[in-house]
C-alpha cells in the first residue's frame, strides 16, 4: 500500500478518480448529463485551456512558471482578428505568423530567465502586462472576425456515434499525444524533467540547460498562441479582456493533474484530467442552475489546496522513507 | 544577491555613498519623472488651498497611491522572507466586501471595520499556516486565497456592488485632516510603526537573516516559522487595510473589481524600490518610493494625454528594465562589450 501511494502515478489517479466521482455525482443527481455530447462539450469548452496546460507542464515540470499565457492568449487573438479583418490577410498565414509570435515571445522570456538569471515569476509578470498592453494598442474594443475560413472552422461538427466534436478539439488532442511523446520518449523531455529535479546536476550531467529553457518557454508561448487560435475560432473574435485570468486556470489544471510546482515530478497528461476536473465543476454548477458562477472559483481554490496538501504529506513521507 | 555584493569602484567616495545608496536608484527614478512632469505638464507643482484642503496634483497622486502604499510595505516584509503574497488583491476585496456590507447593514462603524480587518487577519494567517506551517510553496499556497478569495467576496455580495451611504466611512478614503488627505496619515502611521519595529528591534535583522538563508536562521535559533507565519498576517492587515481605503474612497464595495491586479503593482513596487525577491536584504521607504512612481507614471500618461492603454506596455518596460538593472549577468554583458 505504501510503495503504491507513494508511486509517481498515484497523485495522477487520485485526480482521474476525482474526475470519475464528480461526473458520476452529476450523473446521478441530474438527468441527461451523462450523455456523450455534454461529455464532449468538456472537451468543446476547455480545448484552448487544455492546451495552454500542456505548455505551462512543460514549464512547471522544469521548476518554472508562465504568467504571461492569458495575455498572449489574448494578444493572439487580437492580432489574428487584426491582421484578418483589417490587412486581409491569408488565414493560413495569419494563424502561422500569430504561431511564430507566441513561440519568439515566449523565447524571449526564457532568453532573459535563462541568461540574465531572472526569475521566472516576475519577468512573466512583466510578459503578461506587455502583452495585455498590446492588444489595447491594436484596440481597446473587440474585433469581430469574419473571414469565412474562420467562420466555416468555428462551425464545423465533426461528428463521433450521435454526437459531435469542434475541430479545435481534434488540434488540441493532437498536441496532448504529440506532448506526451515530447515528454516522455524524446531527449528533450528527459532533460526538461532532469531541470526541474535539480538544475545544477542537469548542468553537470551536460544537458544544454539554457536552450531546454529557452525552447521550454518557447513552447509555452506556442501553446499560448495555438490557444488563441482556437479561442478565436471559438469565440470569432479578438479583445484585449479575453480569457483573463486564464494563466490561473492553467496552473491550477496543471497542479490537479499531479504535478508538483516545484518542478521534475509530474505528468503531462496530467493537465488533461485537471482540465477535464475544472470543466466538470463548471458543467456541474452550470446544470444546477441555483448555484452562481463565484462558486466555481471557491470550489476551485477548496480543490488547490487539498491536492497541494496532499502533495506536499506524500512527498514528506517519501523523503522520510528514502 | 546580486547587485549588492559586486564591487563598486568609484574613485569619488563621497558622491559614490550616494550612488550605492540603496534608495538612490528608485529615487533618482522618481525625480526624473517627476522632473518630465514639470516640463511638460503645466501647474504640475502648484499647490493651493481650497476649502481648508490643498489641492493639486501631488496631493492626488500621493492619495490615489496610500492603498498601493500599504499593499507594498506588506509585500516587502513577505517577500524579505523569500515569500510572496498573490492574494492581496483578493483580501482587498474581501476586506472592503465586508465592512461595507455591515455598514450598509446597520453595524456600528468601529465593529464592521474591525470585522474586516479581522477577516483581512484570517486570511493572511491562513496562508501563513499554509507557508509556515504546511511548507507549500508561498505561490502556489497564496495562489489558493487569490482564486477562492475574491470567490468569497462575490458569494457575500452575491455579485452586486454595494453602495454605502453612511458618511464618516468616506472619511477613512477621501476625508482630509489638517489640510492633508486622511489616508496619507494611515500610511505614515503603519510606515512609522514597521519602521520603528524594523530598526529598533532586533527583528528587521531577523526577518533579513529568514531571507537570505532560512536554514542557517533556524540553526541559529530564530524561530523561522513563526516568524514567517507573522509575515504574512501583517501583509493581510495591510491589505484589509488597503481594502478599507479603496472602498470608501469610492463609497462602495465592488468584490468583481476592487483591488484587481494590486498584488502585481504591490511586487512591482517592491522590486522598483529595490528589494530583491530573492529574499533577504529589503526596504521599506524603498518600496513606498517604489508606489510612488507606479502612481506617477499613470498619472503623467494620463495628463500627458497618452492613451491610458500605453500605460501597461510602459509598465512592462519598466518591469524589464528593473529586472535587467539587477541582473549581475546583463550588466557583465556590457563590461565586456566594452
Amino acid at each position: 500500500m505504501k510503495s503504491f501511494t507513494s508511486a509517481p502515478y498515484f497523485t495522477a489517479l487520485v485526480t482521474v478518480a476525482l474526475l470519475v466521482a464528480l461526473l458520476l455525482a452529476g450523473g446521478a443527481a441530474y438527468p441527461g448529463f451523462l450523455s456523450l455530447q455534454v461529455m464532449l462539450n468538456l472537451l468543446i469548452d476547455n480545448a484552448f485551456l487544455l492546451v495552454i496546460a500542456i505548455g505551462m507542464s512543460f514549464v512547471i515540470l522544469s521548476g518554472g512558471i508562465d504568467l504571461s499565457v492569458g495575455s498572449v492568449l489574448a494578444l493572439t487573438t487580437m492580432v489574428a482578428a487584426w491582421l484578418l479583418q483589417t490587412a486581409h490577410w491569408p488565414p493560413t498565414a495569419v494563424i502561422v505568423a500569430v504561431l511564430a509570435m507566441g513561440a519568439a515571445f515566449g523565447a524571449l522570456q526564457g532568453v532573459m530567465i535563462h541568461y540574465f538569471k531572472l526569475q521566472a515569476f516576475i519577468v512573466t509578470l512583466g510578459g503578461m502586462f506587455l502583452a495585455r498592453g498590446l492588444c489595447y494598442l491594436i484596440s481597446i474594443n473587440s474585433i469581430t472576425i469574419e473571414d469565412p475560413a474562420f467562420v466555416t472552422l468555428s462551425q464545423a461538427q465533426i461528428f463521433i456515434f450521435d454526437a459531435f466534436v469542434s475541430p479545435g478539439v481534434l488540434i488540441s488532442v493532437a498536441m496532448l499525444v504529440l506532448a506526451i511523446f515530447v515528454a516522455h520518449f524524446t531527449p528533450f523531455g528527459r532533460a526538461v524533467y532532469a531541470i526541474g529535479g535539480n538544475e545544477q546536476s542537469a548542468q553537470m550531467m551536460g544537458l544544454a540547460v539554457g536552450r531546454t529553457r529557452v525552447a521550454i518557454y518557447a513552447i509555452s508561448g506556442f501553446c499560448a498562441a495555438l490557444g488563441g487560435v482556437l479561442f478565436s475560432f471559438y469565440m470569432l473574435s479578438g479583445y484585449g479582456l479575453h480569457a483573463q485570468g486564464t494563466e490561473l486556470d492553467a496552473i491550477a489544471a496543471v497542479v490537479i493533474g499531479g504535478t508538483l510546482l516545484s518542478g521534475g515530478y509530474g505528468y503531462v497528461a496530467g493537465a488533461l484530467s485537471g482540465v477535464l476536473v475544472l470543466g466538470a465543476i463548471q458543467t456541474l454548477i452550470a446544470f444546477d442552475g441555483t448555484l452562481s458562477s463565484w462558486w466555481t472559483k471557491i470550489v476551485i481554490g477548496a480543490l488547490l489546496f487539498i491536492f497541494c496538501v496532499v502533495q506536499r504529506l506524500l512527498s514528506a513521507r517519501s523523503k522520510e522513507t528514502t | 544577491m546580486n547587485a549588492q555584493t559586486l564591487p563598486v569602484p568609484l574613485a569619488a567616495s563621497r558622491y559614490g555613498s550616494i550612488m550605492t545608496h540603496a534608495l538612490f536608484k528608485p529615487s533618482a527614478a522618481l525625480a526624473v519623472l517627476l522632473l518630465i512632469d514639470l516640463i511638460f505638464i503645466p501647474g504640475f507643482f502648484s499647490l493651493e488651498v481650497k476649502d481648508g484642503h490643498l489641492y493639486g496634483s501631488l496631493i492626488d497622486i500621493v492619495n490615489r497611491a496610500a492603498p498601493l502604499m500599504l499593499a507594498a510595505l506588506g509585500m516587502t516584509v513577505v517577500i524579505a522572507t523569500r515569500g510572496i503574497d498573490i492574494s492581496v488583491g483578493a483580501q482587498v476585496a474581501l476586506s472592503g466586501t465586508v465592512a461595507c456590507m455591515l455598514i450598509a447593514g446597520g453595524t456600528p462603524m468601529p465593529a464592521a471595520l474591525a470585522a474586516a480587518i479581522g477577516a483581512a487577519l484570517l486570511c493572511g494567517a491562513w496562508n501563513g499556516l499554509l507557508v509556515a506551517a504546511l511548507k507549500l510553496q508561498p505561490i502556489v499556497a497564496t495562489l489558493i486565497l487569490m482564486v477562492a478569495g475574491r470567490g468569497l467576496a462575490q458569494l457575500l455580495t452575491d455579485g452586486q456592488i454595494i453602495t454605502v451611504y453612511y458618511q464618516p466611512y468616506f472619511f477613512i478614503g477621501s476625508g482630509y485632516l489638517l489640510g492633508l488627505p486622511f489616508s496619507l496619515y494611515i500610511v505614515a502611521a503603519v510606515f512609522a510603526v514597521v519602521a520603528l519595529m524594523m530598526k529598533k528591534t532586533a527583528l528587521g535583522l531577523f526577518i533579513q537573516s529568514v531571507g537570505i538563508n532560512p536554514v542557517a536562521a533556524r540553526l541559529a535559533g530564530l524561530r523561522t516559522a513563526t516568524l514567517i507565519f507573522f509575515t504574512y498576517v501583517f501583509c493581510a492587515a495591510c491589505a484589509g487595510l488597503a481594502g478599507l481605503m479603496i472602498s470608501s474612497n469610492i463609497k462602495s464595495a465592488d468584490a468583481n473589481n476592487a483591488g484587481l491586479l494590486l498584488e502585481l503593482d504591490a511586487i512591482l513596487a517592491v522590486t522598483l524600490g529595490g528589494t530583491s525577491l530573492a529574499g533577504g536584504k529589503f526596504s521599506l521607504a524603498g518600496s513606498v518610493i517604489g508606489a510612488l512612481i507606479i502612481q506617477t507614471l499613470t498619472y503623467t500618461i494620463y495628463s500627458l494625454g497618452v492613451p491610458p492603454e500605453v500605460n501597461m506596455v510602459v509598465k512592462s518596460l519598466v518591469v524589464f528594465a528593473v529586472c535587467l538593472s539587477q541582473s549581475a549577468e546583463f550588466k557583465n554583458l556590457w563590461k565586456r562589450r566594452k
